[in-house]
């Protein structure tokens, strides 16, 4: 049995953020990561982030990790790594499997931050070696140091697609194109900006109709698609391609928190379930908190600062801040999380995520009349 | 194909190299990196065939979410290569699909052996 004032569940940016502010503020801390080394997908953004000075824009993601687990190790943060949380054994206590091994963590707090997964789409060949995810070639190339081929065509032109097919260049790579089913570019244009400097094409209007290929992928057939997503007959172009990448959005990772009983709400634009919490990220289920892409999927700075916000909020109920002092500190992350929710890419997340916490307020109210 | 020279993140550091075996082949890899880089990085990347239909299958999400790139490592059926780091000497087959478990090919006769042998109900 492992005792400890607040257990996190994940160690992505959000969890680690969630950490070194519950730990800065006095609290015991456990973070609990089913991988090998803690980081989650930080370690493979080797782009410089967005936003301000305070949202460390300009350092590259694994820089920001680098300088997080430093933070951790300074504030003595127990770090439970090859840890699975598989059931909640009462309630406060996570039956884990450590290293192969079942423990039990009793926390008095709970900052669930368990990020998202890769989405797919589906059609003849998919399944074929060399169809794989665009975070999984990011983290072959940024993480591991292996391309996983040679020839790359690119589903998707949001920022995943973009920053991906970037960095799979710079890999050396040979990107041969982006296809996007919407009429526009998805992301952001500084990003898509580079794609076309490069001479890439990115083929708005455009999806992929079939890979082909026997064994693994060999090619793939693109077509164009008019205004109601049809494919259009007679455009069809083959690429001639090893690998196929999907950065068709992702899915919250929410298991555990069904498991743990949160109420949940569908919001499509932050990627369909997600759990609903309110403005100090604490979920239906009393002293259990939520951050980063499992409560929407957004961007890693905007997870640190939900993070932030979690381990503030924990930090403060089990005592460890004047509640004055927390109000000041909150108020900042709340005022940075707006800022990088604003512009005509962020507005929309800021509205869903004010839905989210006005849904909590409405459920509350409901119990509050049923009591 | 390893990216040995990179743009933001420079030489790849002095490897500590091992050797494997994948399917009755010896391979060499940078010890502790998932197996399913080192097959990847020697341009292998059919690692398994599905149980009904004998497709073949590959990585597909690197991050150890989606089990589409588990094969038999020493033996154990099912293992997320994503993930798992490679060791010198380690055993790695091309998964036929479920798998089995060498040693226990019939659980169910070897539990009932057990309690022939009078084992823990007496």
């Amino acid at each position: 049995m492992i005792n400890t004032e607040i257990a996190i569940v994940g160690g992505g940016p959000a969890g680690l953020a969630a950490a070194i502010e519950a730990a800065s503020a006095g609290a015991q801390v456990t973070v609990i990561d089913e991988n090998s080394r803690p980081g989650g997908q930080l370690f493979k953004q080797i782009h410089k982030f967005f936003g301000s000075k305070a949202h460390l824009a300009g350092v590259r993601g694994f820089e920001i990790g680098n300088r997080m687990l430093r933070q951790i190790q300074d504030l003595r943060v127990n770090v439970c790594l090859d840890s699975v949380v598989y059931a909640l054994a009462d309630g406060n206590t996570l039956a884990v499997v450590k290293q192969g091994q079942t423990v039990e963590v009793r926390a008095e707090k709970m900052i669930v931050a368990t990020g998202a997964s890769e989405n797919v789409i589906n059609f003849p060949g998919w399944t074929l070696p060399g169809v794989i995810g665009a975070g999984a070639a990011q983290t072959m190339i940024n993480v591991h140091r292996v391309l996983p081929g040679k020839r790359v065509l690119m589903i998707g032109s949001g920022n995943v697609g973009l920053i991906v097919s970037y960095q799979l260049m710079q890999a050396g790579a040979d990107v041969v194109a982006l296809v996007e089913a919407l009429p526009k570019i998805n992301g952001y244009g500084v990003h898509a900006a580079k794609i076309r400097r490069a001479g890439v094409p990115i083929l708005v209007s455009h999806t992929v109709r079939e890979v082909q290929g026997k064994e693994n992928v060999a090619g793939a057939v693109v077509v164009r698609l008019d205004e109601r997503f049809r494919h259009v007959p007679g455009s069809e172009q083959f690429f001639a391609v090893d690998t196929v990448c999907m950065a068709v959005g992702l899915s919250p990772l929410s298991e555990l928190c069904r498991l743990l009983g949160c109420q949940f709400t569908y919001l499509p634009e932050m990627g369909g379930f997600v759990p609903l919490h309110d403005a100090n990220m604490e979920t239906s289920v009393p002293g259990l908190y939520v951050a980063g892409d499992l409560t929407g999927v957004e961007e890693a700075s905007t997870a640190m600062e939900e993070g932030r916000l979690a381990g503030v909020s924990a930090a403060v109920a089990l005592g460890y801040l004047d509640s004055a002092q927390a109000e000041v500190r909150k108020e900042e992350i709340r005022i940075r999380l707006e800022n990088l929710r604003s512009g005509p890419f962020g507005e929309g997340r800021n509205t869903a995520k004010q839905v989210i916490i006005q849904r909590y307020q409405g459920i509350c109210s409901q119990a509050g009349k049923e009591a | 194909m390893r990216v040995e020279d990179h743009a933001i993140l420079g030489k790849m550091p002095e490897p500590q190299w091992v050797e494997f075996e994948f399917d009755g082949q010896t391979l060499q890899a940078i010890e502790g990196e998932p197996i399913a880089a080192a097959l990847l990085a020697h341009g292998i990347n059919i690692f398994r065939k599905t149980p009904k239909t004998g497709q073949p299958r590959g990585i597909f999400c690197a991050i150890g979410r989606c089990n589409d790139c588990v094969m038999t490592v020493n033996g154990v059926p099912n293992v997320r290569t994503c993930v798992e780091p490679v060791k010198a000497g380690m055993k790695v087959q091309s998964q036929i699909g479920n798998g089995q478990f060498p040693e226990l090919a019939h659980p169910g006769e070897e539990a009932a052996k057990q309690d022939n042998q009078g084992g823990c109900r007496g």
